[in-house]
């Protein structure tokens, strides 16, 4: 049991390493497409293998810690940026019964530990002894915490719908085929439900139009500016691990995690479970893409109408949604009792 | 392995407290709290309190803990400031320890008959739900308004008199 949990948590590193760096290939021609450019061409056909160019170069780099560091916390903020990325994963649904753990309060497991990262931002930001740096790391905290508001309320109105605070529990709720998924349920409110999320999420991994915290015109890169070498493309897999871990979160809840979009699997048992491993990927890796997309077609916010969008936008709007969804079910609940009892009584 | 398991908490939590106490750089002492809740939210996992363990990082690591960050980091140098937990009073707080320590040693070796539950433990959020919601419904909802209160309270003091409307006004709310 612990061995088979070491090995699948070795799986789960390796993939999201491959991942990241797959990502960062994907970033570059999308981005290269929109602004009519070819993007990496050298390494590989069509550059595919520039990130593990990428990836040897920041190897052999110097690792600089600057004289004004502190050496400690300059050392260790990037691997609590990426551990609490990574922590994520254990609880996500890959497939029908495939999950790292399966904790019955997966949910709030993973609202908690990503909230993790924002403590290792502010130690890269503080320690780095450089005042676009700490700037960066302020402005990254404050909206990672205020942005973790309206995103833990629509979950919570899923969890509602669902019953169950489990990631299994909640994927197989939405059994059935296209139209049960959470993002069809209680339309419209669990659509705009979802669209509150991925903004959140969009803004919790510090993607833009909320790369604020990195804006490269004020503050040259934000809390890694001091940062090169290995630790500088583990700061880069901590934001593409939290990019696919929200993207998978959005999926489990919402699209129907693993469930095809037609009703049931067609394979059987183990074929089956790698049916499912497909669907997810290809939901979660859509929504990653998407949030790609939106990188390279909008600008960024300012501050404080990345603050006013949250509080005065998105919170009232999660706010209502709940109350929405749960006026519904209660009514919903009070038609059967009162059906129930006026049967009974005929 | 829980052994091994718990050792490593309990070395963990400790080890980090005691730098929380005694490093002379108020900030690292900040930082180390984050080790001192993650191993304190370990134990509480430990012993089944599941739910327990995801609120203690839910709520001190990603609540508290960035605010304590947030007060150090803004104030000025405070770096550079001389910290007071020097050994000024070495009697009476040894006295004070050693009284303490000596309750808390007694409670847990004597005093307490402890019995080792014969039951795997259960998962704990859906009883605690109910009670919450069933029996104890009222303490909730006055301990909801409470920090509701507080947090009325904390928007009034910290919100900046200005006089007129218009975009300054906006901005400074």
């Amino acid at each position: 049991m612990t061995l088979l949990s070491v090995i699948g948590a070795l799986i789960v590193l390796g993939f999201v390493a491959t991942f990241a760096g797959l990502s960062t290939w994907v970033e570059r021609k999308v981005s290269a497409r929109i602004q009519s450019r070819h993007g990496p061409m050298y390494a590989g056909p069509q550059g595919i293998l520039q990130f593990a160019v990428d990836g040897v170069k920041l190897l052999f780099k110097e690792d600089i810690i600057p004289a004004a560091a502190d050496r400690i916390l300059f050392s260790i903020a990037p691997y609590i940026v990426f551990m609490s990325a990574f922590a994520m994963f254990a609880a996500l649904p890959w497939s029908r019964g495939l999950t790292c753990a399966d904790l019955n309060i997966g949910v709030v497991y993973v609202i908690a530990v990503g909230g993790g990262g924002v403590i290792g931002i502010l130690m890269a930001g503080w320690s780095s002894g450089n005042k676009y740096a700490l700037f960066g790391a302020m402005r990254a905290a404050a909206q990672i915490v205020s942005y973790e508001v309206p995103a833990a309320i629509v979950l919570l109105t899923v969890v509602m719908i669902a019953g169950s605070l489990g990631m299994q529990d909640i994927v197989k709720s939405q059994e059935g085929g296209v139209h049960h998924w959470m993002i069809f349920q209680y339309f419209p409110f669990n659509a705009i439900g979802f669209i509150l999320y991925y903004i959140c999420a969009l803004a919790e991994t510090n993607r833009t139009p909320f790369d604020i915290p990195e804006a490269e015109s004020e503050l040259v890169a934000g809390y890694h500016v001091e940062y090169s070498g290995m630790r500088f493309s583990v700061f880069f897999m901590g934001e593409y691990a939290a990019m696919f871990a929200t993207s998978a979160i959005a999926t489990t809840l919402f699209l129907g995690g693993w469930q095809p979009p037609y009703p049931g699997l067609f394979l059987p048992d183990a074929l089956g479970v790698l049916e499912g491993l497909v669907w997810f990927m290809l939901k979660a890796l859509t929504l990653v893409l998407v949030m790609i997309i939106i990188r390279w077609t909008v600008p960024r916010f300012r501050v404080d109408q990345l603050m006013n969008l949250c509080w005065k936008v998105l919170l009232p709007v999660a706010l209502f949604d709940m109350m929405a969804v749960g006026t519904w079910m209660s009514l919903e609940m009070g038609l059967v009792d009162f059906l129930r009892a006026a049967t009974q009584g005929a | 392995m829980y052994a091994l398991c718990f050792w490593f908490l309990a070395v963990l939590t400790i080890g980090s407290a005691c730098v929380v106490a005694f490093s002379k750089n108020i900030v690292r002492s900040a930082f180390s709290l984050l080790l001192t809740f993650w191993g304190v939210a370990g134990l509480y996992a430990m012993t089944g309190a599941d739910f327990l363990a995801a609120a203690q990082v839910l709520i001190y690591v990603g609540g508290i803990l960035v605010l304590i960050l947030f007060a150090v980091m803004l104030t000025h140098r405070i770096t550079e400031f001389k910290l007071a937990n020097d050994a000024s009073y070495t009697p009476m707080s040894l006295l004070a320890f050693g009284s303490v320590l000596t309750i808390l040693c007694w409670t847990v070796g004597y005093a307490v008959d402890w019995q080792e539950s014969p039951l795997p433990p259960a998962a704990s959020t859906e009883p605690l739900g109910k009670a919450l919601m069933n029996e104890y419904l009222l303490p909730f909802e006055i301990v909801s308004v409470l920090l509701l209160a507080a947090l009325v309270g904390a928007a009034y003091l910290a919100r900046k008199e200005v006089k007129g409307g218009g975009p300054a006004a906006d901005a400074a709310k």
